[in-house]
């Protein structure tokens, strides 16, 4: 089923990423061991579990970053864990996102190289890539440190600077990947409330792989991974 | 306690202090008026507060309550005075916990159900939040902080439930 909001505009609702039984290991170690999960066009999932649960395994293999041993990863409808690295290397540049706990920056960049540099590798031409990253320096209170290094931000400064980068290309699906994981609690708040805002308004679908509840509490819903497998689900109505 | 603080701002009408009392620290449960003036006629009596010339009209709001020395005293001390920490978990939670395991229940499914619901609450809180002003969300981040406990020894207690099972059935 797919529904249009009416307050944005955009496509909400239908499966937009699927997995069934994913099986994952590393060596003899298993880190999947069967994992299902569906996740909602539009939808904020937060990911959660204890260390070493297989949580950002999950993550990763949804993402097309790891192929499981066996189970089937299904995105848009489309089978994504049978495709050429190739393919899906196309696929994360074009239709995903990505924030991860350390921003990741490419330090001989600009912050705002930086954003646009999902752009930049998509083939927009630079000055116009350029233009739409800047635009994202006032919506995320960074105005100013359009040229800013890595060196001279903070940590929050930095991590909002890699969120814009995650949503500038407009992906379908955001990864993230303990966003908040090297933050301090204010700023955690700033960027988990921007993310999702920033994600709710372009009609974004978010995974968030945390091991905090408060970074949780920013999602529509969550599952919890416990030994490999996805143990439970509550949902909420927004 | 509140209210003797917001007298020492200004003296005030009894209608005055209920409306700030409501806005900052009702959150949903307004001070019943009878309420309002039990408590300024108790800190009268007990030389906290005094009342000012009656004014002219009808109702108990034509007096004007001011803040004496020793209710300035009181309020200086209560500000800076820490509030008991209550290291105590919510009861019912630990109880349904042994209680499963004595009786050979799994307390997984209860410690997920519960780890839902105050999920489903802090959901509720961080909208609130994201809604509301900065008072909302001062308030709603202790209610966060309080549950995010609860859920840390709800975490913990799943990771001990074998050797937990075997203490209590022994």
């Amino acid at each position: 089923m797919t529904i249009v909001s009416a307050s944005s505009g955009v496509e909400v609702g239908g499966v937009i990423l699927e997995a069934q039984g994913l099986v994952l290991s590393f060596g003899e170690t298993p880190a999947l061991r069967g994992a299902n999960l569906s996740v909602e066009r539009g939808e904020v999932l937060a990911v959660m579990g204890p260390s070493g649960s297989g949580k950002s395994t999950l993550l990763y293999c949804l993402a097309g970053i790891l192929v499981p041993d066996a189970g089937v990863v299904r995105f848009d409808g489309r089978r994504l864990d049978d495709q050429s690295e190739k393919e899906r290397s196309k696929l994360r540049r074009d239709r995903f996102g990505f924030v991860f706990q350390f921003g990741q920056l490419v330090p001989e960049l600009t912050a705002e190289e930086n954003v646009a540099l999902p752009l930049l590798l998509g083939g927009t031409p630079r000055a116009e890539a350029l233009t739409v990253a800047r635009g994202w320096f006032e919506r995320l209170g960074l105005e100013g440190m359009e040229c800013h290094r890595t060196g001279e931000m903070s940590g929050g400064q930095a991590q909002r600077v890699a969120l814009a980068r995650g949503l500038v290309a407009q992906p379908d699906v955001l990864f993230a990947d303990e966003p908040t994981g090297s933050l301090d609690s204010l700023n955690g708040e700033v960027v988990m409330d921007l993310l999702t805002r920033a994600a709710r308004d372009q009609g974004t679908t978010v995974i968030i792989v945390t091991h905090e509840a408060r970074v949780a509490a920013y999602a529509d819903r969550e599952v919890v991974v416990r030994d490999g497998l996805v143990t439970s689900t509550a949902s909420a109505t927004r | 306690m509140a209210l003797l603080g917001l007298l020492d701002r200004e003296p005030s009408h009894g209608y005055d202090l209920k409306r700030d009392y409501d806005t900052f620290f009702g959150r949903g449960r307004p001070l019943p008026y009878g309420q309002v003036y039990a408590t300024l006629a108790r800190l009268a009596r007990d030389g906290k507060a005094v009342t000012g010339e009656t004014e002219p009209g009808a109702g108990p709001d034509r007096k004007r309550y001011s803040i004496t020395e020793s209710g300035k005293d009181e309020i200086e001390t209560w500000l800076s005075e820490p509030v008991p920490a209550e290291p105590y978990l919510q009861t019912d939670l630990f109880v349904k916990v042994v209680l499963s395991l004595m009786l050979d229940r799994p307390a997984e499914p209860y410690l997920d159900a519960q780890r839902a619901a105050h999920l489903r609450r802090m959901r509720e809180l961080t909208e609130l939040k994201q809604r509301g002003d900065l008072v909302d969300a001062l308030l709603a981040d202790h209610g966060l902080f309080h549950i995010e406990a609860d859920l840390r020894w709800i975490d913990i207690t799943e990771a001990r439930l074998t050797a937990l099972a075997d203490e209590v059935r022994s």
